[in-house]
This record gives structure tokens, C-alpha cells and sequence, in this order.
């Protein structure tokens, strides 16, 4: 591919703790990709009508707070509300194992756990966009 | 129904996907470009630069909300630099606009400056020509005053805003050099810091060099943080466009800058015909062998370049 | 320290090992790695003699415990004299389900309650509003009004137990209510112990519990210094906390700068609103993370604590012995918890406690195992305090006061460190102090830097974190974990909505229109919080004034 890769990472909720957010930044624009980085306390409304101005081809969220049964859900219904089909999901944070299946069930591709390498989230991004 | 129809509908999401089109110099957006070239030209682009640090991003931010307020819809432009290793970018200027995002009068994309020489600026002025024609009132564009193809966007602009912090020193001194010749509106950010006055006069006794014809540009103090100083820069926006229009400079100036994207397009295009076209039966890489042995000089080759390229004639392949 | 000749003699005799016996082994078999480093990146050298700490003055640089510099320690007995406060944080849910697990924590012996908040209660927004919707007893208790701070301390006789609390932007409003509580229960504001976090700056650099922008919060925590020295003497007013700096990816050094940096703002700040150094000097305390690198841990509490101490003297001209004191809380590293091989925890736990009982903690929470997974069980909050008890009852490290010191090693690794951070102190003074600095984004991207380079270490296994880059295993999915009843925020929605057909509606509007006025002004807002917490207002509807007036923070940053 010779367009660079758009991935909007955002952190919903309150949850101030974006060490892994930016770690992520960083690697994904040291993998050559274009980094849209929402910053704090960002509401699913908010994520997802940046991802539809920024036209980009990833959401990544991470959330520590363990809001995301709420959070990555609304996101997913609200892409759903704008009939967007061709972005992927995914997020990371201190999901227990037993949220993770409804997650996907949810819409989300993917959840990264604590201790997941840069570069499998580099590469899951790499091989599954859908654009 | 295709990408011009519906861009000029107003569809949002056409208009994301028309500039990443844009963006990756893909021949659709030509062809979308052209198709809505007609509907451009309403829209008042503003360029917003200064060093980095000065607080663009969060200015942008409160001037959008001031005109917003004012009943217009608004567009902002805001471009990061790319990583030359990498090829990636962190594109952050969102974060100091956040409250804009579902704003449904707003729209932000972020830019990666992607590096390629005078295509940052090309593609800057495709992105603004889709804004306008969607039909936004304003056009913002942000970029960090440094680099050639910057400069280049600031120049291709209506009014050009350049933002300034106190206590930069001899920094001062090299915006100068760069584009102070051109900035229609100054403004010194965070007029709260020490220094902020000497700032003031410095730039007033460096504009009263200038020569312009009819229009003083304005210094003007501000606090973006705290939204002190924006309604009297909107003021000045708007004053500045009575000013372009009244003394037909604005006809003038974007005769003159459209004659500069012409040469740029055409620059633009006869180096992919040139070079990339010819690729293909190699002509390049013969010729370089050549003058490399010195079988040849570089002149001689070069016209024989162009040459078979006039003789081909543009082929769009 | 040392006789000069003796030392010559010394250095001959390392040079003569370095090329005789030392150079045939190396030929023969070179170390394991070409460099050699700690936890935080800072080059280990092979050996360490006296050659390495030819400069340290014992009289000048460690002084006797309980003495200037107080690198040894801030009491002349430590842990002779009375253990640290084992202090777990605790808080979830409800007030009511908080307020058994307080009651089950001071039964297994804690000795100090340490209260988490959920998001919400942090930002200063009640349970009802749209944006805490998800977030209601998450990561802490709730929080809405005085009724549910009632609730919270419950039984619980306040003049018995200190307190401390996790609370930085609305600090102002939680302190209020706990003393409103107090007071309800007979016992008066003098008498209370404990601490509020209170530090907002670590909030803007790492942690992102702000609420308003730096002046007014700094005016809210000045208030609250000056209240206290009056009102509230044996409260800690404020904890200066390097904890979420090192979480967010800082090194040791960083960790004690930064902290140290945000300390000389909140001194300076208290200063300029014309307060006495020595007044308000003694009710400050620290906060510390604890991590694996044990010995450069131990020397980061010392160096810590001799530079504090320096600070105060030096920079401030603090009388009060109790103004030079660095008291620091620790809290074991949440950072190196591992995800993989949860039982792992248990051991990296058990020697970051030990770290922070050799550094000399006034006070310290130990992580339980399942925390890089949920949140802890009561299972693993109680091995975390066993952990904490088997290091005071059964190590033998309590029986003498700083056991490592005069360690070749750990002497020179303080004073590096010690350096190190007053580098980045200057700086941070240059750019014209940390609230500057901070708005700069200059202390982020130091941090953030530390974090990056960290993160690919582990990812090209420089560093070795067992369990997660090396020595893996197939695991089975981990079981009981806690988890949050999501109906709580449903039941705090409901209680807030009777609150409010209950109280006096007039009484709560007349003293928020009065707190608006007096934030509009010049006054400290205490009192005016008091008032209108003891009326019944919420949280939400007290920060909304103040957001009101003062505005809100925009974060800066640069990546």
C-alpha cells in the first residue's frame, strides 16, 4: 500500500491514564502510519464523528477504568447509527477474559490486553483494515 | 451517484473520503476537483502560522467558535509535520479543539506535511477547493511556520494570521526572514507572559517597513486560552476581506495565486509524464548511463528528454 | 569519608585486579551483557569501592535519622519505634459496599483506610450526569453528596483511624464533607488525621483528574493549607505524588524530580499568598512508587529525602524541622504487574515492599497479584497486606535503621540520583517553574520519552519481564475476579434524585450563589464549600460553580 495508514486513537471515558495510548502513538507513526490523537475524556459521540472527519481507516481505544462494556459498545452503535462499515475497531486496556467474546460480539475486531508488544497491534492493524 | 453530486449535497462523510483522495494524489480527486472547480470560490481561507508553541491550535479553536457563533460554517486545515524516517505522523491538533468535534458547523482534518516537495501545498489547495465548494464560509488552515511548502500554502491564502509568543528571542528575527512580509493580521499569543509588550513593539517597528498599499496590518494582543483578544481578530478578518474586496486585491491576488497552482500543476504533472512515463522504456536509466561515462553531458540529455516527451505528447495512463 | 592515602593505595590495587585477575576471566568469559543497567536506564558499574563515594561527607550528606539531611530517616528510631501505616487502597461501588470492605480491612489489621474514588467523584461530576455514564463505581466509590460520605465512614469513629484519600481537583469538597461527617459524629476537625492527594499539578502531567486550569487550582490547594494550619492541624494537606509520574512511564530520577519540581511550585504558590513557610511546611507529605530495581529504589527514598531537605533549607529558608522532612507515602509498582502468570505479582510485590522498608516509608500500599486483570479480589488485597506483615514481622529489616547504608553502591546510586533530579530541577526552574513547564508539555514528553524507550526494550527483550517476554506458558483463563454490579450507577441515580426532593433546595441555592461569589473574589473557599456541602449539595452542582468561574484545564500535548 502506498497511502499511509489513518488511525484515530482516542480514549473514551474519564479514564486519565493514556501512558499506553501514547505508547501506541508513537509505535504507530514509527510503523509509518498517520496518528490522529484525540486526547482525554473523549465521549463516543466525540470519537466517532472525528474518525468520520479524519476519514480514517482505524479506531484504536483504550480504557482502564474498566468502563468498557459501556463505552466500546456505544461506539460500535454509533458507527452503526452513521451506516459505517469500512473502519476498524479495536481496543486495549484491563479487559477481564470474560468481557472480551460480548466485546466482539459488540463489533469490536479486537481487544489488546496489558503485556501485548507494539508490534502485534502494529500488524493486526496492518492486516485487517478493510479499505 | 458520484463524488461531486454528492459533495456538493453536503455529504459529510463524501467530503472525508474526497480529501483522502486528495491527500493520496489519487486521479478521482482530478477528476472530482474539476467537476466542482465552478462551486469554489466562496469561501474566505485564512492561514494561521507561527512557531511552534505559540498556541495555533487552541486559537484556531476559539476563532472557529467566535465566527461559529456568528452564524458561519467553518473548516480547519491543520497540518503536522510527517516523519521523514517513517513516512508516519502524530497528528494532535485535535485535542486542543475537541469541543468542535460534533459541532455540526465544523469540520477538522488533520494533514501529515507527507514530505513531498511543493505537494504538501498542492494538496492543501485541493482540500481547501473540496471545503469550499461543500460550502464553508471560513477556511483555516494551520500549519508551523517553518519549511518552503508552508510558506507556500500561507501564500496561497486569503488572509494570512501569524501568531506569535512573547519571549522568543531571536526566533523573532527568523520568522521575519520568512514570512513576516506577508502576514495581514499579527497577532502575539499569551499576552499574559513578561514580554509581551516588547513583543508588540517589535512588530509594529518591523511592519512600518512595510510597504502596503491601503491595508495597516493589525497586532493584536491575545490570550486563546482564555478567549481574550478573539472577537477583535475576527473583527479584523472580516475587515480584511471588505479590504480585498473593495480594492479588487482579492480578485488580483487569487488571479495571481491561481497562476501559481497552474505552474505547480503543470510542474507537478509534467514530472510524473517526464520521468515516470518514460520510466518505462528506460530512457532515464540510458541516459544516465551515458552521461555517467561521460558519453554524454546532463544538458544534452536532459533536452532530450523533453524532446521525446513533447514528441509523445501527455498520454494519462 | 575516607583517608586520602588510603585511598591512592586503593585505587593502585583496583587498577592491578582490573588488569590481572579480572582480565583473564573476561578473555575467558566475557559477562553476559555489554552494558550493564538499572530499572531506570542508568548505567551499573562492575564494582563499587570506596573509590565511588571518595566525596561523601557523613556528617554533611546522611547525618543521623531523625537529623538534617535525614537521608537515614525522618524519625531517630524508624521502625524501631512503631512500623509504617499499612494502608491498602480500597474503594469501590457503593458507600455502603465500600464501607464493609473498610470495616473488613481494619479488622485484618490495617492501620489507615485509603479511600478510591471512582472517575466521576474525581472530575467532580455527579453519578447522574450523562458523561459518568459507565464510570460509576468503577475504579472507586462514589461520591455524590455529604449523605453518601455519611455512609461511607459509617461506624467507622473518625478520631480512631487516619484517612487518607485519593482526591485531587475536588480535594476542597471531599475534605469538607469528611469533616462535616466529623463532626456529626461528635468528634471535631482538630482531631482529625489523614491526607488528601490534593496535587493537581501530577494530575496535568500524568494522572488527568483536572478540572480547572493551573491558577484557580492552585489557589483552591493554598486555601486549603491555610484552613487547615487553622482548622484541621494534624491533617496532611496535600500528598506530592511521584507514584503516577513513575506509573506513566518516568524513570527513578524522573520520579523524584518532577515530584520534588511540583513540591517547590506548591511551597512558592503558598508562599506568594502570604503564608508562613514553617506554617504550612509541616503538613506536606509525598507519595512514591516502589518498583523492582531494589537497591535503586532504596536510593531514590534517600536521595529523595536529602534533596527535600536541601530544597527547604536552602531555597526556602524553613525553620521547622518538620518543614525539611521528606514523610512519604509508597505504593508497590501497578505498572509491573503482570497480565501473564498473575502469581508472579506476589514476588515482584514482596521486593518492592522491601524497597520501600529499606528507603524508610512512613506508610505504604502493597498491589495485590490480579490488578493487571481487575480489580484486586479481597483474596488478593489480603496476601497484599500478609506481604506487607511478613517483611515488618519476619525479614529482620525493621530491626536496624537504614541497614544499606554505607553500601559503596547504593551511596554512590544516591548521590546520582540525587544529581540527576537537581538537573532537572534547573531546567524545570529555567523554563520558569513546573506549572510552566507542564503547560509547556516539557514534562510529558520527558515521560513519555522514558515510556517509549521502555516499551521497546521489552518488545526486543533488552529488558526481561518474566512471564511476558520470556519464560511464558500456556494459561488458563483467570478466575474470580471482582467485578462492579453495573446496576450502581442506577442506584446512585436514584439516590441523588430523593436527595434532591429532600434537602432544602432553597438553602443549597443561596450557598452556591454565595461560594460563586466568594471564587469570583479574593477569599478562601472553605468555609463556603463547608456550607454549602453541610446543605446537601452534590459534587457535581459545587464543581459546576467553580467550573463556572474559573474555567476548565485544556490539556497540552506533544508527542
Amino acid at each position: 500500500m502506498d497511502r499511509p495508514i489513518r488511525v484515530l486513537v482516542g480514549k473514551p471515558g474519564l479514564d486519565g491514564h493514556d501512558r499506553g495510548a501514547k505508547v501506541i502513538a508513537r509505535a504507530l507513526r514509527d510503523a509509518g502510519m498517520e496518528v490522529i490523537y484525540t486526547g482525554l475524556r473523549q465521549t463516543p459521540e466525540q470519537i466517532v464523528e472525528a474518525a468520520i472527519q479524519e476519514d480514517v481507516d482505524c479506531i484504536a481505544m483504550s480504557i482502564l477504568s474498566g468502563a468498557h462494556n459501556h463505552l466500546f459498545p456505544r461506539v460500535m452503535e454509533l458507527l452503526k447509527e452513521e451506516k459505517i462499515d469500512d473502519i476498524l475497531v479495536i481496543g486495549g486496556g484491563v479487559v477481564p477474559d470474560d468481557d472480551i467474546q460480548p466485546l466482539k460480539d459488540a463489533g469490536i475486531a479486537e481487544i489488546f490486553t496489558p503485556g501485548t508488544p507494539t508490534t502485534t497491534f502494529i500488524n493486526y492493524i496492518k492486516e485487517n483494515i478493510i479499505r | 451517484m458520484d463524488l461531486a453530486k454528492k459533495l456538493l449535497k453536503g455529504d459529510k462523510r463524501t467530503l472525508a473520503r474526497l480529501i483522502t483522495l486528495i491527500e493520496n494524489d489519487d486521479p478521482h480527486a482530478i477528476e472530482v476537483l474539476k467537476a466542482i472547480y465552478n462551486h469554489t470560490g466562496k469561501a474566505h481561507v485564512i492561514g494561521i502560522t507561527g512557531p511552534p508553541g505559540a498556541g495555533k491550535s487552541t486559537l484556531t479553536d476559539k476563532l472557529a467558535k467566535e465566527l461559529n457563533k456568528r452564524g458561519k460554517k467553518i473548516a480547519i486545515i491543520a497540518v503536522d509535520p510527517t516523519s521523514p524516517f517513517t513516512g508516519g505522523a502524530i497528528l494532535g491538533d485535535r485535542v486542543r479543539m475537541a469541543d468542535l468535534t460534533n459541532n455540526p458547523d465544523v469540520f477538522i482534518r488533520s494533514m501529515g506535511s507527507r514530505g513531498t516537495l511543493g505537494g504538501l501545498a498542492k494538496n492543501t489547495l485541493g482540500v481547501i477547493k473540496a471545503f469550499d465548494a461543500y460550502g464553508m464560509d471560513y477556511i483555516f488552515v494551520e500549519t508551523v511556520g517553518v519549511g518552503q511548502s508552508e510558506v507556500d500554502i500561507v501564500k496561497a491564502v486569503d488572509t494570512t494570521i501569524l501568531v506569535m509568543v512573547p519571549g522568543l528571542g531571536d526566533d523573532i528575527q527568523a520568522i521575519k526572514a520568512g514570512i513576516m512580509e506577508i502576514g495581514d493580521i499579527f497577532v502575539v499569543n499569551k499576552a499574559d507572559l513578561e514580554g509581551a509588550h516588547r513583543t508588540m513593539m517589535e512588530l509594529e517597528t518591523m511592519l512600518d517597513f512595510r510597504q502596503d498599499e491601503g491595508w495597516k496590518p493589525p497586532v493584536l494582543e491575545a490570550i486563546g486560552r482564555d478567549n481574550i483578544g478573539i472577537g477583535q481578530i475576527c473583527d479584523n478578518i472580516e475587515k480584511h476581506m471588505d479590504f480585498l474586496v473593495k480594492s479588487d486585491k482579492l480578485g488580483y491576488a487569487r488571479r495571481e495565486n491561481v497562476k501559481k497552482e497552474i505552474i505547480e500543476i503543470a510542474k507537478g504533472s509534467m514530472e510524473v509524464h517526464i520521468f515516470n512515463n518514460n520510466n518505462k522504456d528506460n530512457q532515464l536509466e540510458i541516459l544516465a548511463e551515458r552521461v555517467a561515462n561521460k558519453e554524454q553531458d546532463p544538458y544534452t540529455a536532459s533536452d532530450e528528454i523533453l524532446k521525446s516527451f513533447i514528441n509523445r505528447g501527455i498520454k494519462n495512463d | 569519608m575516607f583517608d586520602k592515602g588510603k585511598l591512592n593505595q586503593l585505587q593502585s590495587q583496583k587498577d592491578t585486579w582490573e588488569e590481572g585477575k579480572l582480565k583473564k576471566v573476561l578473555e575467558k568469559r566475557p559477562e553476559r551483557k555489554k552494558e550493564f543497567t538499572t530499572g531506570s536506564n542508568k548505567e551499573v558499574g562492575r564494582l563499587y569501592t570506596p573509590l565511588d563515594v571518595a566525596d561523601l561527607d557523613y556528617e554533611r550528606d546522611l547525618g543521623f535519622p531523625g537529623e538534617y539531611p535525614y537521608t537515614r530517616g525522618v524519625q531517630p528510631t524508624m521502625y524501631r519505634g512503631r512500623l509504617w501505616t499499612m494502608r491498602q487502597y480500597a474503594g469501590f461501588s457503593t458507600a455502603e459496599e465500600s464501607n464493609e470492605r473498610y470495616k473488613y480491612l481494619l479488622e485484618q489489621g490495617t492501620t489507615g483506610l485509603s479511600v478510591a474514588f471512582d472517575l466521576p467523584t474525581q472530575i467532580g461530576y455527579d453519578s447522574d450526569y450523562p458523561i459518568s455514564e459507565g464510570e460509576v463505581g468503577k475504579v472507586g466509590v462514589a461520591i455524590d453528596s455529604l449523605e453518601d460520605m455519611e455512609i461511607l465512614f459509617k461506624d467507622i469513629p473518625l478520631d480512631k483511624v487516619s484517612t487518607s484519600m485519593t482526591i485531587n481537583a475536588p480535594a476542597a469538597v471531599l475534605l469538607a464533607m469528611y469533616i462535616a461527617v466529623a463532626e456529626k459524629q461528635g468528634v471535631s476537625a482538630d482531631k482529625l488525621k489523614g491526607t488528601i492527594q490534593n496535587d493537581i499539578l501530577k494530575e496535568y502531567i500524568a494522572r488527568g483528574t483536572y478540572i480547572f486550569p493551573v491558577q484557580p487550582s492552585m489557589r483552591l490547594i493554598t486555601n486549603i493549607f491555610e484552613y487547615c494550619h487553622k482548622e484541621v492541624p494534624k491533617w496532611n494537606t496535600i500528598s506530592i505524588s511521584g507514584y503516577h509520574i513513575r506509573e506513566a512511564g518516568s524513570t527513578a530520577a524522573q520520579e523524584i524530580a518532577f515530584t520534588l519540581a511540583d513540591g517547590i511550585a506548591y511551597v512558592q504558590a503558598a508562599i506568594d499568598a502570604g503564608l508562613d513557610v514553617d506554617d504550612f511546611a509541616p503538613r506536606l507529605s509525598f507519595f512514591f512508587n516502589s518498583h523492582n530495581d531494589l537497591l535503586e529504589e532504596v536510593a531514590k527514598f534517600r536521595a529523595a529525602r536529602r534533596l527535600w531537605a536541601r530544597i527547604m533549607k536552602e531555597r526556602f529558608g524553613a525553620k521547622k524541622e518538620k518543614s525539611l522532612m521528606l514523610r512519604f507515602h509508597t505504593q508497590t509498582g501497578g505498572s509491573t504487574l503482570t497480565a501473564q502468570q498473575p502469581e508472579n505479582n506476589v514476588v515482584r510485590v514482596a521486593i518492592q515492599t522491601l524497597a520501600a522498608v529499606l528507603g524508610g516509608t512512613q506508610s505504604l500500599h502493597t498491589n495485590s497479584r490480579d490488578e493487571a486483570l481487575a480489580l484486586p479480589s479481597e483474596d488478593s488485597v489480603r496476601i497484599a497486606l500478609r506481604t506487607q506483615q511478613i517483611v515488618a514481622y519476619e525479614s529482620g529489616v525493621t530491626e536496624t535503621i537504614d541497614p544499606l547504608a554505607g553500601s559503596y553502591y547504593v551511596e554512590s546510586l544516591t548521590n546520582k540520583l540525587e544529581e540527576d533530579a537537581l538537573e532537572y530541577i534547573n531546567k524545570i526552574d529555567s523554563l520558569g517553574g513546573a506549572p510552566k513547564a507542564i503547560e509547556k508539555g516539557y514534562i510529558q514528553k520527558e515521560i513519555q520519552d522514558s515510556a517509549y524507550t521502555y516499551q521497546k526494550q521489552i518488545e526486543n527483550e533488552e529488558r526481561i519481564v518474566v512471564g511476558m517476554n520470556k519464560f511464558m506458558i500456556e494459561e488458563p483463563k483467570p478466575t474470580g475476579l471482582l467485578k462492579v454490579d453495573p446496576a450502581v450507577g442506577k442506584l446512585q441515580k436514584e439516590k441523588l434524585a430523593k436527595l434532591k426532593e429532600t434537602r432544602d433546595n432553597q438553602l443549597v441555592n443561596k450557598n452556591l450563589e454565595e461560594l460563586s461569589k466568594a471564587a469570583e473574589g479574593e477569599a478562601n473557599l472553605m468555609p463556603y464549600i463547608k456550607e454549602a456541602v453541610k446543605a446537601y449539595a452534590t459534587l457535581g452542582e459545587i464543581c459546576d460553580v467553580l467550573r463556572e468561574v474559573f474555567g476548565e484545564y485544556q490539556q497540552n500535548i506533544i508527542l
